[in-house]
């Protein structure tokens, strides 16, 4: 199954397959280390719901739900 | 001298690396145009000295955030003798990204494999040797945190640096790597250095290649037509990206043997934020971290202790130790470091005065009231400065401040700013100064000088003074009010102007998107004695540089002024009203008169304009003004300002000019509005490396100040007035969302 970043669910995981977006968020989710076949791992969303905490690359990054719309991925089954 | 450049991730123990390989020899100064700490220093223990330069720390090389630019040229420009590459051994391949980018440029590059010892508790190794050869670049495993290591990393630099080196690429991807090689041939015949570098960021469309090699552009262009990717298109940032992470979870990763194969492990880390960062608990939970730092910096009653001393009792007086209890109880560290410094400084003045006591009155007024009296007056706040400033570094270093900031960035956004903005301005209540310094932690240029720019409004400890001086007055002038209500009403009108200036720039003069919150949550750990002594200690040398040189002289003019007369007479402080002071008092007090307090006052008026005058340069000044002048007015009255805090002082100016209740609420709004004091402009100034944003800034101060207090005042005398000021606000707001609408048609348009 394929959704977003933003529609994930707290404990959910998945492998990047495309991020789209504004150039400069783009750039900066590639340096972080967020290219396709990386494994993303839903931690936690903030007290008021956003921003989220992922990790990705064994680290944990934290991005808006606004960003995290830009990272489309396939969801791993029954994480 | 050779030179070494230190180049890494953030978080990645670099810091502590460059502490451990300079020592003392360490220098902080900026980077020309931007406000990002330059470190430099020398190694000493080797063969020869060398300096090394601290880079800031950065995750790529690409153009988007001046630290970014700033290591990017140094390597390029500056060229270094040897680039000593530090990597975070937990997170490799993160930290490896930035690698894969520095060794396409032609310098020496050696790999310090840093927090080995982390790795090693998880159970997992790193094969150095396997690592070295995939690389081929020296790899040398050290530890920071216990200076293992450093001197094997220096000398294998030693060796790297005397070797040149030709920069080289890990795109596999034989479409593109085969052009690349094209545009690095077409480069090199142009005679262009570090043609590797380049030609890759050239492949990106990298902005700042674009403009620098505008000829060669056209050949990327072409090749996007003919080649399309399956996956990417042409979008070939993407491309290099990936082909990156590619090749270094291909070549590199095995190098990393796990022995917990599961992906997402508990860490101690994980434990901890789960509870600092909870739902529900996380706001909480940061309320009490942040009051407990404000009680240590400024209580004068620690843990509220003072209740279980018998009453009166206040032992240690007179002894080296009688700063330590006040007289509620015991005092927090700040307040007790700043009684320690006021004894020195008043032992100090006493053997001033007590050498210069055969000369003239003036000449001691001038050494011992102007000189001293102003920069022991700022050197007493350095400590509780130094204090506050200390508890955000922990806060900083151990990895909480980012967690505050991703709990509160949601809350922020509204006003245009990241969740990063909280801290600073939150600070400002303490003292404006480290609140200022702390901007820093921002990234992005517009937000980090909105945030500078409101910082005063939100009431300083200073300020506090002038509150329950006036509004205690008030209550025993007029008696109407109390004073905690009228104090927490000021308090609030701060903070809402500050609200309201924020979202008026990030509208319109300091315009820009809420910057990205694309951030990395660092793994909790204790926080470095040494790096944040060293930091205290430089952050101590620039403000007491400052105390001595803007601060001192402007002390010194306005004690000149306010101690003689226009006929150059030497004046005691009983005599002020004649003053050269006073005289421009009187002058400029017709600018007041919006305000409440100018030209409507009776004879004695103008010394709320010079009591908001001296306020500029410290607004502890503004009390003892008053009182000053109270007591040159009504000779023989009682005004002990130390005993009442002013308030009689300031009872004693209401019935004398005549002056209204909205005038002293004007009055006080213009205090906690206003330019804050000398030692905040010269912490403004230094976070502005731009001199006409640094006169925007005080120009700003000062017709905010104007604008507030005049609209408290004239809401005050008239009420119907307010509805002037919100059809201005209406009619302001609309205004701005046409014109802005207007605007980004236009640039659609474009």
């Amino acid at each position: 199954m394929k959704k977003t970043l933003d529609k994930f669910f707290i404990g959910e995981s998945g492998v990047v397959i495309a991020v789209s977006g504004e150039r400069k968020i783009k750039r900066r989710l590639y340096d972080m280390g967020i290219t396709n076949g990386a494994e993303i791992y839903l931690r936690k969303k903030a007290p008021l719901g956003d921003p989220i905490e992922v990790t990705v690359r064994s680290y944990e990054l934290s991005l808006r739900n606004s960003e995290a719309a830009c990272i489309t991925l396939e969801v791993n089954p029954n994480a | 001298m050779l030179k070494f450049a230190l180049a890494g991730n953030p978080n990645s123990g670099k810091t502590t690396l460059f502490n451990g390989l300079t020592g003392s020899t360490a220098h902080v100064g900026n980077w020309p145009g931007v406000t990002v700490d330059k470190k430099e220093g020398v190694y000493k223990k080797g063969a020869e000295p060398v300096a090394i330069m601290d880079l800031p720390g950065i995750y790529s090389l690409s153009p988007y955030t001046p630290e970014e630019v700033i290591a990017r040229n140094y390597i390029l420009d500056e060229k270094p003798d040897c680039v000593i590459n530090i990597i975070d051994a937990t997170n490799l391949e993160r930290n490896l990204y930035l690698t894969t980018q520095i060794m396409e440029i032609d310098v020496p590059v050696i790999i310090a494999l840093n927090m080995m010892d982390a790795v090693e508790k998880r159970g997992d190794s790193i094969d150095a040797t396997e690592l070295e050869k995939r690389l081929g670049l020296p790899v040398v495993k050290i530890s920071a945190l216990k200076g293992q290591g450093l001197d094997k990393l220096m000398e294998r630099a030693f060796e790297t640096c005397k070797k040149p080196r030709v920069g080289v690429t890990v795109i596999e991807d034989t479409a593109l790597k085969h052009f690349i090689g094209d545009v690095k041939i077409a480069l090199e015949g142009q005679g262009v250095q570090n043609p590797m570098f380049h030609a890759v960021k050239l492949a990106e469309l990298d902005e700042l290649e674009v403009l620098m090699h505008k000829d060669t552009v056209n050949m990327v262009e072409a090749f996007k037509k003919t080649h399309k990717d399956e996956i990417f298109g042409d979008d070939f940032e993407a491309l290099v990206a990936d082909a990156r992470y590619k090749y270094i979870t291909k070549y590199f990763s095995p190098a990393l043997k796990r022995r917990n194969k599961e992906k997402f492990v508990v860490t101690p880390s994980d434990k901890a934020d789960k509870i600092l960062t909870h739902r529900i608990w996380g706001i909480p939970i940061f309320l009490v971290v942040l009051f407990t730092i404000f009680h240590f910096t400024f209580s004068e009653n620690l843990f509220f202790l003072g209740g279980l001393l018998p009453e009166g009792w206040v032992s240690l007086e007179g002894t080296a130790f009688e700063g330590v209890f006040g007289d509620g109880g015991i005092n927090s560290i700040g307040v007790m470091l700043m009684n320690l410094v006021e004894v020195g400084t008043t032992a100090l003045s006493d053997l001033v005065a007590s050498l210069l006591s055969s000369s003239p009155e003036w000449v001691t007024g001038l050494i011992c009231d102007g000189v001293l009296g102003g920069i022991f007056a700022i050197l007493g706040f350095l400590p509780q400065i130094l204090v506050l400033f200390l508890f955000f570094s922990i806060l900083e270093d151990s990895g909480y401040m980012a967690r505050i900031a991703f709990i509160l960035d949601r809350a922020l956004r509204k006003f245009g700013l990241s969740g990063r903005a909280f801290l600073p301005m939150i600070m400002g209540f303490g003292c404006s100064v480290p609140a200022m310094i702390n901007t820093r932690t921002l990234a992005d240029e517009k937000e980090k000088l909105a945030t500078v720019r409101v910082i005063p409004f939100f009431s300083c400890g200073a300020k506090l003074p002038i509150l329950t001086a006036v509004s205690g007055a008030i209550v025993m002038h007029f008696g109407v009010g109390n004073v905690d209500f009228i104090t927490y009403g000021m308090y609030l009108l701060g903070i809402i102007t500050a609200l309201i200036a924020v979202i008026l720039m990030r509208e319109t003069t300091l315009k820009g998107d809420t910057p990205p919150f694309i951030m990395e949550l660092p793994a909790y750990h204790a926080p470095q004695v040494k790096n944040l002594i060293m930091l205290l200690w430089d952050k101590a040398k620039h403000f007491i540089e400052k105390a001595f040189t803007i601060i001192l002289a402007s002390t010194i003019l306005i004690w000149v002024i306010s101690h003689f007369s226009f006929d150059w007479k030497y004046l005691t402080d009983e005599q002020m009203e004649s003053s050269i002071l006073a005289g421009v008092g009187q002058l400029i007090q017709p600018l007041f008169t919006p305000l409440g307090f100018g030209s409507q006052l009776k004879a004695f008026g103008w010394v709320f304009a010079v009591a908001a005058i001296t306020g500029l340069i410290a607004k502890e000044n503004v009390v003892s003004t008053l009182g000053t002048l109270a007591a040159c007015i009504v000779t023989g009255a009682l005004v002990d300002v130390e005993l009442d805090g002013g308030v009689g002082a300031v009872a004693i100016m209401i019935k004398e000019t005549g002056i209204t209740l909205p005038a002293l609420l004007s009055f006080i709004a213009f205090n906690m509005t206003t330019i804050p004091c000398f030692a905040a402009v010269a912490a403004a100034k230094g976070e502005m490396p731009k001199k006409s944003t640094f006169k925007w800034t005080l120009a700003f101060w000062i017709a905010t100040s104007y604008v507030v207090s005049s609209a408290v005042y004239l809401v005050g005398t008239a009420f119907w007035t307010v509805f002037i000021y919100l059809a201005v606000a209406v009619v302001a707001f609309f205004a701005i969302r046409f014109y802005n609408k207007k605007r980004l048609e236009k640039g659609k348009i474009k």
